[in-house]
């Protein structure tokens, strides 16, 4: 039976990234509640990891393979994957919502004529409807939408479907594609110095104004160190040039959802409880007890960073050896 | 050359956002302002026109509430403004359709859009109308150069940038980090009284997505406060390590 649902999995240097697992679960729920099955397929120019795609729930993977496909090339993915889809008469493709599926996810709907959901997290099936939850607003209010054609996208918001092991054969078939059209084109990637990414991580440690200059962010990055965490910061910090643009949180900057955030010297603007508020356990370190942040922390030290965070960075080092 | 720059006029990022009785969105002291990533895209737009010449359109599309977004963009030096007026939904597909073909009109081959509207945070209405226009299209940008056809431009991915190449036409939406945007000058806001607004008439295709009901998010209930010094990192690990399971 041809696969109703097709899941874009996105690699980067050839890996195949963890929120691509991610979506391979809510293409499981979708199939396990239309009755469909689903496959997935990758672009790239030889998959190094595809070992993590076992016992996954996966059963068919097709990898198309160029040495100018390794890289992102809009123009030349967008093709790849209408043709793969129209060839398997799909309903629905699935995409992770990161740089990437933000990216693609709407130009094949348009090429397709699809209804488009961008950032979900959550899917009812009633009557034979998918009412799909979106956060609007930065996470003010959540949105329940229809997509009332045939062909459906949606993107999925990272960190939200847990991955769940599930015993499974894997096919994998090797398309080797000719003469992509790459009319748009990334030339090249530049790596910021911090490894781990806001959007990706599955802790984070902020911070804001409260530690009053650059050079004291080193307390913010010794605990990111010993957690393992990214660094993340508040608007206010991003402005005064003390962090660059890609750690801020919030409303105008990224939203996340990690297992754990933790939140030093920032006040807990609405903007910036926008975008972080729905993270699983929130800690806030700050000095004023009527700082905002506390209205959403599910635990509140009311006391000084400068203390406090060489002490918490000893004890998690301490735990970790 | 005639650049094109589509904004939207959203609730202000401070708004708390409430519903009313039947499930909707309560718009009732809401206040409102360019959407925040629409101001990079319109000073992108003065940019290009500085280097390149010729005239910008500034467009949103909506309810008459839009021209008052309109007349910030015409006050911070943007030449022309556009309103497709209609009153009620539409999904960002029909607004990209209505978009391209008023940009198709004008024949413009640069056109910005910011990259999301920090109101329904679709993130798809420039993506959408450079498909339909069949125009190349660079997203999340944070640096661009255009040098004759040849467009070069970073875009914001997880962990650094992508430099992409591609070339006219295009659309680019725009993000934070891709300039500052400029305050509208005195001179400017007085001039930008003198300017009409074109009003332009639309009608709404079948939506693909339709909203179905807008819930609020669920409170937190107030968590615990453990301390107010270092003696409270003890527990705050224990914490963390027992109840959150996450050391
Ligand atoms: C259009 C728009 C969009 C915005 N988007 C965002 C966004 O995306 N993200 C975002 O973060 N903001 C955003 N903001 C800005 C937001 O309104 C706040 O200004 C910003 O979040 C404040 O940053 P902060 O908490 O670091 O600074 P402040 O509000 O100044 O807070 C500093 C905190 O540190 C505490 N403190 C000081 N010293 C210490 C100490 N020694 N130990 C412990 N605590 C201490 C203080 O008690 C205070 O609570 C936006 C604003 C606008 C207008």
């Amino acid at each position: 039976m041809n696969s109703k649902i097709l899941v874009i999995l996105e690699q980067r240097e050839n890996k195949i990234k963890k929120s691509s697992l991610e979506t391979i679960e809510a293409a499981k729920l979708f199939a396990s509640r239309l009755n469909y099955n689903f496959e997935a397929l990758v672009i790239g120019n030889g998959i190094e990891n595809l070992d993590i795609l076992q016992n996954t729930g996966l059963s068919t993977l097709t990898e198309y393979k160029n040495s100018d496909l390794e890289l992102y090339s809009p123009s030349a993915y967008k093709k790849i994957i209408v043709e793969h889809f129209n060839k398997l008469s799909g309903e629905i493709i699935l995409f992770a919502n990161t740089s990437f599926g933000k990216d693609l996810a709407p130009r094949i709907a348009a090429s397709l004529k699809a209804g488009c959901i961008t950032d979900c997290t959550n899917f009812d099936f009633s009557d034979g409807n998918i009412i799909c939850s979106k956060p609007i607003f930065a996470g003010k209010a959540i949105s329940e939408l229809k997509v009332n054609s045939p062909l459906k996208v949606f993107t999925i918001r990272t960190n939200v479907f847990k991955i769940v092991p599930a015993e499974c054969k894997l096919d994998i078939i090797t398309e080797h594609f000719e003469a992509p059209d790459l009319t748009t084109k990334v030339i090249e990637i530049n790596k910021q110095d911090s490894k781990l990414d806001v959007a990706e991580a599955d802790i984070i440690i902020s911070g804001g104004r409260g530690l009053k200059s650059p050079e004291n962010f080193a307390l913010v990055e010794k605990l990111a160190q010993a957690f393992g965490a990214a660094v993340g910061a508040s608007r206010a910090v991003v402005d005064a040039g003390w962090r660059p643009h890609s750690e801020q949180v919030g409303q105008t900057g990224k939203t996340v959802s990690p297992s754990l955030y933790i939140a030093c010297g920032i006040s807990g603007a609405i903007q910036h409880l926008a975008g972080m508020s729905s993270s699983k356990y929130i800690v806030a370190i700050n000095k004023d007890a009527d700082a905002p942040i506390f209205s959403v922390a599910d635990y509140g030290i009311t006391g000084d960073v400068f203390e406090i965070l060489p002490v918490l960075t000893e004890q998690i080092n301490k735990l970790k050896q | 050359m005639k650049i094109a720059v589509c904004i939207n006029y959203v609730p202000d990022t401070a708004s708390k956002i409430k519903l009313t009785d039947d499930n909707r969105i309560d718009e009732n002291g809401l206040s409102y302002v360019i959407n925040p990533f629409d101001e990079f895209a319109i000073e992108e737009a003065l940019k290009t026109k500085e280097k390149f010449g010729g005239e910008i359109f500034a467009i949103s599309a909506g309810n008459d509430a839009k021209k008052e977004g309109i007349k910030k963009a015409l006050a911070m030096g943007v030449d022309n403004g556009i309103l497709l007026k209609y009153d009620g939904y539409m999904d960002p597909f029909n607004i990209a359709d209505n978009l391209a073909a008023q940009i198709k009109t004008l024949g413009s081959n640069i056109v910005f859009f910011g990259r999301q509207s920090v109101d329904y945070d679709n993130g798809i209405t420039g993506l959408l109308t450079a498909e339909l226009l069949n125009y190349n299209c660079i997203s999340i940008v944070t640096k661009l150069d255009i040098q004759g056809n040849e467009v070069t431009a970073e875009r914001e991915i997880e962990g650094g940038k992508e430099v992409v190449k591609s070339t006219l036409p295009i659309v680019i939406t725009t993000q934070k980090g891709l300039n500052e945007p400029r305050y509208a000058t005195l001179k400017g806001i007085m001039a930008s009284k003198k300017k009409v607004i074109e009003e332009i008439n639309i009608t709404s295709v079948s939506n693909l997505v339709e909203n179905v009901s807008y819930k609020l998010p669920k409170v937190k209930n107030p968590g615990r406060i453990l301390g107010s010094d270092a003696s409270a990192v003890n527990e705050l690990v224990k914490l963390l390590r027992d109840e959150a399971k996450i050391i």
